[in-house]
């Protein structure tokens, strides 16, 4: 039975970080992942990521960006520690071998990006997450040692002692179908968003909110679940992204009538507003009938030279031709707000602890809270490298003194019953990929930029309709090698859980803020809502509610305008 | 909408059953992906069909297969072009790639292959003493050469359908060597001659390619695998000179030579040039040892008896214009993906896809570095 000081579920730049930390704080560390860890969501960050390394900058302006970004709902303790640690971290991933772009001297150059007040985001032309995934991955090759890997694992459930300690957790080896028990001192959830709640989705088709369902399920609050980031840029039928690198470099939005709308919404920051901001106002363009017929507004990157674009956005030249059949540096190209990212997540400390002891979570399936309502492009790959790293170093720490637990055998046998009661499900019932489809095209209708109490309530009778159905949902596959099917079932699950924080935060926030926008109740209120919603699991029950406060150090909350 | 037809290879390792080839019918638009049609066939008709994905926007690598006979991203595919590309004009054909073990339907083994030769190059930045206090201070360009490489996500395209390694599976192969570069052409990795003489002397390494160019065409990013290799032995034998025992470097000066001379290649000679020459001590004992090649390569027609009688390019004025520009040049012109010549040949190509996943015409020199707008500097 494999048992480490440290297990990591999840190979993302999150989980791969706190793996190098914890090994090098001594602890002996096992990551595993549902996929190769090449293969994680971390990749599809092209933009950047942001550091205040310039001598000109400071990470006090990094910080205040990010408070002002998350329209002040995120705690200020830990976006200081994460704007102040920033630099250093971005200089480790440039020794560790990132090919960061340089300037004609030689030094780390930077671009521009939404919400930022100076240029601050270092970059490897528009595969910036996906370099820094590989460079990491290099790093786990290395200290391959001190590190076990895990690769094709996929977590069915943690581990939890009689005391309430999280013990580590039992996988299924998705190559041959066995599951085995993983004895943990410390486990960290680092196993990413939620986005395939919503269809479409820029998220990865692994974005299925299993860490985020795993915790709540194990009694840890969830917060700021509500806070779906909407990114401005993403293809109308598929959902695929265009980075905000695009606008970053100069790209104007434009709409049907040719009017560069954002001078109405934004008109200092124009295109490079924070993302919320600029999802709302070509959604509202696309509602009041300025939008292209396709729902759509048009994002001109011709205005960027030919020769920038080919060095420095590659990766959506391709994206234009192979899956819009445009050449952007010849025409605009037709985009939409989209399902980008959630802000909210697992409730975590600044060392990436929950609530309940041995379990940290860090990166998208955190909630720490450093994005608040509304994240910073270039501001996650941040997030899952700093938080990732404290956590891993924190886990290691407190594993130091404790005695590595033994959890109780029969688990393995009641999780395989479960499993196999999945596979054997007579086809009575709907099939999985169906109600997933069902739960992301209602997500995307009616939890998307503009929400309102109606709409709210009709997603959470849906989401508890599709709940009952998914509990007797079939599958085809009964094999044990590479059973994706039964997965999938277990996906579905998690999915659903999330979902419904997702509702159920929506509603109980009678206010807009960041991603938040309610037509019912279209203003910010401090007075009662600069506080973040907790959401609590209660039994097969709606999930139970309660309020903790917003963290400021230096900010008071103003209005907030680009 | 249009109606697909995918006939995809099964095989599941637990039934005892030998592969078999399924049809499915999707319905998708012509822009949708072969992947989405595969997952349309899986959501809707058979939840079995194993196939490794997730990103579906071809940057996450998993979906690696072969369609129509063709190695490449499911993702990255339209069902439209699949279609017209497909032998009878109506079935897309989809099968796991080659080169590595099967584990189920779509799903090879890359671990069993693919990894463990990225893992042979010694995959990680290796510098001389400890970091600087800030970045390392390298130029520009250096860092938009490698991030060609960066570019690879490792989906194991080009390593399906590498003939070397089909007939040599020790091979290091050109997703291993193109990682190698990665390092090589690293100004902060402090091992450059001591990666280029391992992967030169490895008789399965550097000069184990023969220049098919398939992978060239397999990777969907761009990346050019044999480029790169190409450029290790550049660095290899003109910067370093290292003189492997494979006779690798002899071999590729011996065939720049016999081009010089002829114009085109002399089959007889080359092998004794390689050698040292017909008289050196070496080239007999390896022409013995080279006879059954030679005769095998006769009975397949690969070399005609004509070719091994002296013959030579009617026009030897063109082959000594080419020599003679390469030769006056100061440096080595590099192909690279992220420098791509200047804006003002806009007008000039016409066709944009020129500057796109064609390597071998996104054509740039060091040189003639792009304009910096960080507003930092």
């Amino acid at each position: 039975m494999p048992a480490h000081d440290v297990l990591i579920i999840g190979a993302g730049l999150a989980g791969q970080r706190a793996a190098l930390a914890a090994a090098e704080a001594g602890a002996t560390v096992a990551i595993l992942s549902k996929v190769h860890p090449v293969r994680s969501h971390s990749n599809a960050a092209a933009g950047g990521i942001n550091a205040a390394l310039n001598p000109d900058d400071s990470w006090e302006s990094h910080a205040f960006d990010t408070v002002k970004g998350s329209d002040y709902l995120g705690d200020q303790d830990a976006i200081e520690i994460m704007c102040r640690e920033a630099p250093d971290e971005v200089l480790q991933l440039e020794h560790w071998g990132v090919t960061f772009h340089r300037n004609p001297a030689g030094l780390l150059g930077t671009r521009a990006f939404g919400g930022a007040s100076a240029a601050r985001t270092y970059y490897v032309a528009d595969i910036t997450g996906q370099a820094l995934l590989h460079v990491l991955y290099e790093q786990l090759m290395r200290f391959h040692e001190k590190i076990d890997r895990y690769e094709e694992w996929f977590v069915t459930s943690l581990l939890q002692d009689d005391e309430g300690n999280c013990t580590g957790a039992i996988a299924r080896n998705i190559r041959d179908g066995s599951l085995q028990t993983f004895d943990a001192k410390a486990t960290i959830l680092a196993s990413g968003g939620a986005g395939q709640c919503f269809k479409p989705t820029t998220n990865a088709l692994i974005c299925t909110g299993d860490g985020i369902a795993q915790a709540y399920r194990m009694g840890a609050p969830l917060m700021d679940m509500e806070m779906i980031q909407y990114h401005p840029t993403t293809l109308a039928g598929n959902g695929i992204l265009i980075t905000e690198g695009a606008r970053g470099e100069g790209a104007h939005l434009y709409n049907a009538q040719g009017e560069r709308f954002m001078e109405k919404y934004a008109p200092n920051k124009m295109e490079l507003a924070s993302r919320d901001v600029v999802s709302r106002s070509e959604q509202t363009e696309i509602n009041e009938g300025r939008g292209f017929p396709d729902g759509t507004v048009a994002l001109d990157i011709t205005k960027v030279p030919r020769k920038r674009t080919l060095e420095a956005l590659r990766e959506i030249v391709n994206i234009g031709r192979d899956f819009a059949g445009v050449d952007i540096t010849r025409e605009p190209i037709h985009i939409k707000p989209g399902c980008h990212y959630i802000m909210g997540g697992v409730k975590t400390d600044v060392h990436g602890a929950t609530s309940i002891p041995g379990l940290y979570a860090a990166g998208e399936v955190a909630c720490v809270s450093v994005h608040g309502g509304n994240r910073l492009g270039a501001n996650s790959l941040l997030d899952t490298l700093i938080f990732g790293r404290r956590a891993g170093e924190h886990a290691a720490q407190i594993a130091r003194s404790m005695a590595m637990p033994a959890a109780d055998r029969s688990r393995v046998e009641d999780e395989q019953r479960s499993m196999d009661a999945i596979i054997a499900r007579d086809k009575s019932g709907r099939r999985v990929s169906e109600i997933k489809d069902e739960l992301g095209e209602m997500m995307n209708d009616k939890v998307a930029v503009f929400r309102d109490e109606a709409g709210l309530q009709e997603a959470h009778e849906m989401i508890k309709r599709l709940k009952e159905e998914a509990q007797v949902a079939y599958i085809d596959d009964h094999g044990t090698v590479f059973n994706q099917d039964v997965l999938g079932a277990i996906e579905l699950g998690y999915m659903l859980d999330c979902a419904e924080c997702i509702v159920m935060g929506a509603i109980e926030r009678k206010e807009s803020r960041g991603a938040q926008f309610r037509t019912d109740f279209p203003e910010r209120n401090d007075d009662e809502w600069l506080k973040h919603i907790d959401l609590t699991a209660n039994g097969g029950d709606t999930p139970k509610v309660s309020y903790s406060p917003v963290t400021i150090t230096k900010w008071q909350p103003m209005e907030r305008t680009y | 909408m249009p109606d697909y037809t995918l006939k995809i290879r099964r095989y599941s390792p637990e039934t005892g059953e030998s592969a078999y080839w399924e049809e499915f019918q999707v319905e998708l638009d012509e822009h949708r992906s072969v992947l989405d049609g595969i997952l349309q066939a899986k959501d809707r008709t058979d939840g079995s069909i194993g196939i490794r994905c997730s990103c579906r926007a071809a940057i996450c690598g998993s979906c690696g297969v072969r369609i129509n006979g063709r190695p490449g991203l499911a993702c990255h595919m339209h069902l439209g072009v699949a279609q017209k590309s497909s032998k009878d004009g109506q079935t897309i054909v989809v099968e796991p790639m080659g080169n590595m073990p099967v584990l189920k339907d779509l799903i090879v083994d890359m671990d069993a292959v693919h990894w463990k030769k990225i893992r042979r190059v010694t995959p990680w930045l290796l510098p001389d003493g400890p970091p600087p206090e800030r970045e390392y201070v390298v130029p520009m360009e250096s860092m938009v050469d490698v991030t060609q490489t960066m570019a690879c996500i490792q989906c194991g395209a080009c390593v399906s359908d590498c003939l070397s390694m089909e007939v040599d599976p020790l091979f290091i192969g050109p997703a291993a060597l193109a990682k190698a570069y990665r390092f090589v052409g690293d100004p902060r990795d402090g091992q450059q001659f001591e990666r280029l003489k391992d992967l030169a002397e490895d008789p399965h390494g550097i000069y184990d390619c023969t220049h098919c160019f398939n992978c060239i065409e397999a990777c969907p990013k761009g990346v050019a695998p044999m480029n790169q290799i190409m450029r290790l032995r550049r660095i290899a034998g003109s910067d370093h000179k290292i003189e492997d025992r494979n006779n690798g470097l002899r071999h590729e000066k011996a065939f720049v030579k016999n081009i010089e001379k002829n114009g085109v290649l002399a089959e007889a000679d080359l092998l004794p040039d390689s050698y040292g020459g017909k008289f050196h001590p070496r080239a007999v004992p390896e022409l013995i040892d080279s006879l059954p090649v030679i005769l095998r390569a006769l009975m397949r027609g690969k070399v005609t008896p004509k070719a091994l009688l002296p013959h030579k390019f009617p026009d030897q004025k063109q082959i000594r214009r080419i020599y003679d520009t390469v030769h006056d040049r100061d440096e080595r012109f590099e192909l690279n993906l992220y420098i791509v010549g200047k804006d003002e040949d806009e007008d000039g190509d016409g066709d944009s896809r020129s500057s796109g996943n064609d390597p071998g015409t996104a054509q740039g020199s060091p040189g003639s570095s792009p304009p910096e707008r960080s507003p930092n500097t």
